[in-house]
């Protein structure tokens, strides 16, 4: 094991111990590891079983019952494609179409030069000025597919960088 | 005197480009040597105006939108910050533009006027005076307030608020919690997140006196993680609330202790069901519990639970404070008060309305949202989110009110309404009921888990005309077992869209596959 590894083992034991004792924190524990990391790596979960008492099984339930928790990495820019119906009344559908076919690929996939995941999602509660997406923690209203491209544009800078 | 310029920062307005105007007019007035200050409010729910730029004038807030970064040059050549009127983008007066105007909000009164974050602004306009009274009454004396205020639950199923939290205070335990269930989730709703957003002091006043009412010390706030500006909005407040002694041990020298966190659900429609909204704060997997017993008596970490909407508790300031006669003043039949209708999709004057119940709904849709976006028929609507109704043209006159649409088969919910004109395939939405549900499901019962999957396969076959008159049987009576056998609302009402299409819209179910 690389000291790195090593030395991130016992920065996730000190963010696991930041959260573990207040009352239902499992959730808390995830939300803070997956924004140290950006997903939940399945080697911590021992980690967290051991800090918190719990099994693995436990704990991997939980995991995989959430949409928002991710066990593996994503692209540099993870973008969120709104599906539910006050967006598909907008035309989300073929917004969803046209996103697939320019970054060339499907839902929960990311770009082979790592910069951008796809991932639907059901309601940003911008409903009334979609369709929306969110890029990171910012939402955008009124996405057509030009305003698409032209956000695209700006995660393709270094999506360039890898070609 | 420097001209106080407002830039809303709500989801909507930010997602429009609100940030970028606000530094666009700071770097501007800079430039032409003007003294401003910069006030971001929350929005008015004006939404198709946004960003809704005002301006403070002698003659009251003078608005301009829907503004743009380019336009903001050209504002201040016309000297828009004067008050003067002449840019093509000015709306005149906000508070005279009817939409606004013709409203009758209670829970809404500050939305868009104050900055959401500013003790001193909520202060100003009757923030804390709701709680000020609870500090004076018996939790029996709010309870009953409560009760008289008729208030019901605005997250859907519609129980009478003060008879829940009667449980709750008439259940003998040390250890009570006030939960806020702020897992909006429904399409086509935000009244919840601008509540949030734009006047999170409001709720936490609600919260600490539903806390005070059953003999509450903690209360959570369920939070989608969905919503990253209110998440961000509630946590600055409620570090001012703490502050300032609004929460804590000694809530203003009474004595009386409240204590509030937000907590961040993880992507999970079904975590909005407040059984599994629990199991999720607990920190497990959200599956639905069977109730009894009611969260009422056996709640949060096994604890009497008052679990509200933040509608709901958001309402609560206005009753302690007015009334809740006053509050009951409002409304038709059962239901009392005011309803916050959010009127979504394809809908040309998009944005928040609350009035008090009663209002039909096509002269929501009409006089508020003036038709369609794309200017198309209207075809269908959406009432209550993915588990409403699709209304066909015939019950467009449906009253807004709980029992109204219960006896239309229809659900009035969270008052959410998404349009669809005439370019919808309903055979399409009603395939997206059984995918959502299909994807959202808890897992825990059958009918749901197994139902929706089974669901989506069935109307695929009537779609493609396989079998289609045996497999439309079939499909009735997969809906009838969904409702009859599902553990909770997620797959008993599922059906509800399908069988509407199914009611309302059966050639485009049979033969509207566009592929």
């Amino acid at each position: 094991m690389s000291v790195t590894v090593s030395w991130q083992r016992d920065h996730i034991r000190a963010v696991i111990r930041l959260h573990k004792d207040k009352p239902g924190a499992l959730l808390p524990v995830l939300h803070a590891i997956q924004h140290e990391i950006g997903y939940i790596p399945d080697n911590v979960v021992p980690l967290i079983a051991e800090e918190m008492r719990l099994t693995r099984a436990e704990i991997h339930g939980v995991i995989s019952f959430y949409h928002h928790f991710r066990s593996h990495p994503t692209g540099r820019h993870v973008v969120e494609i709104c599906r539910a119906e006050a967006c598909q009344a907008t035309g989300c559908r073929q917004l969803e179409q046209h996103a697939k076919n320019t970054l060339g690929i499907d839902f929960e996939q990311t770009t082979p030069c790592g910069s951008v995941t796809l991932e639907p999602v059901y309601c940003l509660g911008n409903c009334a000025t979609g369709p929306s997406i969110r890029i990171g923690n910012q939402i955008y209203g009124r996405v057509t597919s030009d305003r698409f491209d032209a956000l695209m544009d700006t995660c393709r800078d270094s999506m360039q960088e890898a070609g | 005197m420097a001209t106080r310029i407002f830039v809303p920062r709500d989801t909507t307005a930010l997602s429009l480009g609100a940030d970028q105007i606000a530094a666009g007019i700071q770097t501007e007035a800079i430039r032409r040597g003007l003294e401003i200050e910069l006030v971001r409010n929350g929005s008015r729910g004006l939404f198709w105006l946004e960003p809704l730029i005002e301006v403070e004038t002698s003659n009251g807030r003078i608005g301009f939108g829907p503004v743009t970064e380019r336009d903001v040059v050209s504002l201040f050549d016309h000297d828009f910050q004067s008050g003067n009127t002449s840019h093509p983008l000015c709306v005149g007066e906000v508070e005279a533009i009817p939409y606004l105007k013709n409203q009758q909000r209670l829970t809404f009164a500050r939305s868009g006027i104050t900055d959401p974050v500013s003790l001193e602004d909520y202060c100003q306009y009757d923030g804390f005076r709701g709680l000020q009274n609870a500090l004076h009454l018996s939790g029996q004396q709010i309870v009953d307030e409560v009760k008289t205020s008729g208030l019901r639950g605005r997250g859907g199923a519609a129980f009478p608020t003060g008879i829940k939290w009667q449980t709750v205070l008439d259940t003998p335990d040390p250890q009570k919690y006030i939960v806020c269930n702020a897992d909006e989730g429904d399409s086509g709703t935000f009244a919840d997140r601008l509540v949030m957003e734009c006047d999170p002091f409001m709720l936490i006043e609600g919260m600490t006196i539903a806390g005070l009412a059953v003999g509450a010390n903690q209360g959570y706030i369920y939070l989608r993680s969905e919503y990253p500006v209110a998440h961000d909005i509630l946590n600055q407040a409620l570090a001012t609330a703490y502050e300032n002694s609004y929460l804590g041990d000694n809530i203003l020298g009474s004595g009386k202790a409240f204590h509030l966190e937000v907590r961040l659900g993880a992507g999970a429609y079904i975590c909005g069901e407040e059984t599994s909204l629990l199991e999720s704060l607990e920190g497990k997997r959200g599956l639905v519990r069977a109730k009894p017993p009611l969260p009422a008596i056996v709640g949060l970490f096994g604890k009497p639970t008052v679990v509200n909407n933040v509608l709901s508790l958001a309402a609560i300031p206005y009753i302690l404070d007015k009334g809740g006669q006053a509050y009951a003043d409002f409304g038709v039949g059962r239901s009392r008060g005011t309803m916050p209708v959010q009127l979504a999709g394809n809908v040309k004057r998009g944005g928040l309305v609350e009035l008090a119940f009663g209002m039909p709904l096509n002269q929501l849709m009409n006089e508020f949202g003036g038709g369609t976006a794309s200017g198309r028929p209207l075809k269908a609507v959406q009432v209550g989110g993915p588990l409403g109704a699709y209304l066909p043209e015939s019950q467009w006159d449906t009253l807004i009110d709980y029992e109204e649409f219960s006896s239309e088969q229809a659900v009035l919910g969270h008052g959410g309404v998404v349009m669809f004109d005439d370019t919808a395939n309903m055979g399409e939405q009603a395939r997206f009921a059984m995918e959502f549900c299909k994807f959202e499901s808890c897992g825990k019962c059958t009918p749901c888990r197994i139902g929706s999957t089974r669901g989506v396969e069935v109307i695929d076959r009537i779609r493609a005309s396989e079998a289609a008159d045996n497999n439309w049987a079939l499909l009735e009576d997969l809906c009838e077992t969904m409702v009859d056998g599902s553990l909770c609302a997620m797959g008993s009402m599922t059906p509800i869209p399908v069988q509407s299409v199914m009611k309302f819209f059966p050639d485009e179910l049979r033969h509207g596959r566009q592929e």
